[in-house]
């Protein structure tokens, strides 16, 4: 076993082998410039990008003409928000969006209020969950975007997303979903969810980093301002030479996912099941943030009373996870996602996020249990609270004095 | 975060870990912070009839930097009369360890558990306070008279 374990596949992937495989020769031979038209280098490079274009789609259900590449998730979720808000802005000045988003999108959508938009932030459940009622309750003649994640890159719930593709389908609404978590790891079709905007990334499903798509429906069509201005790449979507790399990885990367998605699927949820029952079978006080239920196989987001984050982090520090703590953040705040679903600022500062994925073992699982159950209980000797706790205190009838 | 190889000696090998019998009349407890901001700390301190802070221990939630404070705060009072302590700020803690600015607040508080244990002593012994009660914000006698807190903890 191989020191220190990687448990954050929901902040990035290791590259497949096989992916980079298939893009070694494009750095080399193939070098060349997709937009070259006038050469059997920049024919072959486009090529490559034709069949990443379709095997991205394939993944989606999307045919290839839809899908724009871009330089991430970042970009694409930039793009759809900002280039569907800006081209809808005579039908109206409203979009609606859900606290738990990440923050591509929200700021995307800040941006926008500072340009006289209206957002209408959606709250979520106990469950991390946007309920579709909300969203429909939401939508207002001048209503021109919804944007809701897939699955949540923190506690990796996943949202109703196919109530909400009936509701803004029906209302005429278009529909961004940022996918990025989601897509390669459980089924995502943008016809049977109708969605219209669909941010992916490469990196979180094992392809590369620097390279993302967002798919933009042509049925009914969706347009979009382009942010980027230059050479008309894309179909205008988006000027900038193409990585043709990385979109050759990001091609294969998708061919794997949808090939090997089911088994992968049921062996990982398989391990997180053990991680999570070997762990809070080892201790009390253990909390799961976010439905169990709606959740991505491969993760596990869970808030160790009474003993802080940051702290469990440097003893664990053989494996690799993050943290919702204040501590581990600049801004000394805990993780939003958290606070949205209305977990406790002192539990969001204990919050673990384990992310397992398609190199994860069960070997790496079983010395992660034992070694989070030692550390936390020694912590928790160190722990004012706990001992209060242990001699029945209840620590919310505590009147705690903010030193800050 | 990147610490200074003092912190993370401290928070391996954390000094003075553990608990004095609250209800020793030589005891002084200070419990400072709030689970909400993602620290408290609890320092008791044992003085003896010179004056003189003869043992320390402590226990905290908090991150790296809140539990080396912690316990380098154990190591400097003891040996130090009450008046002595008193003069250890939170400067000189951040100092020794290197905090970076962010972690600040961690010295501060831990500043603020040793005047919250010394209050407590002083209270109970009936002498007159060196640092004025309601300065010493997680002042233990004060959650207890307002029933929050079991006069035994």
């Amino acid at each position: 076993m191989k020191i220190p374990i990687y448990m954050d596949y929901q902040a990035t992937t290791p590259v497949d082998p096989r992916v980079l495989d298939s893009m070694l020769p494009y750095f080399r031979e193939e070098f060349g410039n997709a937009a070259s038209k006038s050469h059997a280098f920049g024919w072959r490079a486009e090529e490559a990008v034709e069949a990443g274009r379709a095997e991205v789609g394939k993944l989606i259900g999307a045919s290839a003409k839809e899908i724009v590449f871009t330089s991430g998730a970042s970009e694409s979720d930039n793009l759809a928000v900002k280039g569907a808000a800006h081209f809808y802005q005579d039908k109206g000045r409203h979009l609606i969006t859900c606290k738990t988003e990440h923050k591509a999108v929200l700021d995307s959508m800040h941006h926008l209020e500072r340009e006289g938009f209206e957002v209408t932030v959606l709250p979520v459940g106990k469950d991390g969950r946007v309920d579709p009622g909300d969203v429909a309750k939401a939508i207002r003649p001048d209503t021109t975007l919804v944007s809701i994640m897939h699955a949540n890159n923190e506690m990796g719930v996943v949202h109703p997303i196919e109530e909400i593709g009936k509701i803004t389908r029906e209302k005429g609404v278009a529909f961004h979903c940022d996918a990025v978590q989601g897509v390669g790891k459980i089924p995502f079709d943008v016809d049977k969810l109708n969605v219209d905007l669909a941010s992916i990334s490469a990196h979180k499903m094992y392809g590369p980093k620097g390279v993302g798509a967002l798919y933009v429906r042509r049925k009914p069509r969706v347009r979009l301002i382009a942010e980027m201005d230059g050479g008309g790449h894309e179909r205008g979507f988006r000027s900038g030479t193409l990585n043709v790399p990385g979109i050759v990885g990001m091609g294969r990367a998708c061919e794997l996912a949808r090939l090997e998605m089911g088994e992968e699927a049921a062996r990982v949820h398989a391990l997180r099941e053990k991680l999570r029952r070997g762990i809070q079978g080892r201790l009390d006080q253990v909390i799961v943030n976010g439905s169990l239920e709606h959740r991505l196989p491969g993760n596990l987001n869970l808030s160790f009373a009474y003993v802080e984050g940051e702290a469990l982090m440097m003893a664990v520090k053989d494996v690799a996870v993050s943290s919702g703590s204040a501590c581990t953040s600049a801004s000394l705040e805990p993780s939003y996602v958290l606070k949205a679903m209305g977990v406790g600022d002192d539990l969001a500062h204990s919050s673990i996020r384990f992310g397992l994925g398609r190199f994860t073992t069960e070997e790496e699982v079983d010395y992660v249990i034992e070694l989070f159950a030692a550390k936390v209980k020694k912590l928790r000797e160190m722990s004012p609270l706990y001992e209060m706790v242990k001699e029945g205190v209840d620590l919310a009838e505590v009147e705690w004095a903010n030193p800050h | 975060m990147s610490y200074s190889n003092k912190v993370i000696d401290h928070y391996e090998n954390p000094r003075n870990v553990g608990s004095l019998d609250k209800s020793d009349a030589d005891v002084g407890t200070g419990l400072v912070g709030a689970p909400a901001c993602g620290d408290v700390m609890k320092l008791q301190i044992k003085v003896n009839e010179q004056g003189v802070i003869e043992d320390a221990k402590f226990k905290t939630f908090g991150c790296g930097s809140a539990i080396a404070s912690s316990s380098l705060v154990t190591e400097w009072v003891k040996g130090r009369t009450v008046e002595e302590a008193l003069a250890i700020k939170n400067t000189d803690v951040a100092q020794e360890l290197n905090l970076p600015p962010v972690k600040i607040h961690c010295s501060v508080l831990a500043e603020d558990a040793i005047k919250a244990a010394i209050a407590d002593y002083q209270k109970k012994r009936g002498l007159a306070p060196t640092v004025k009660a309601d300065t010493v914000k997680g002042d233990r006698q004060a959650l207890v008279s307002k029933g929050v807190l079991k006069a035994g903890l």
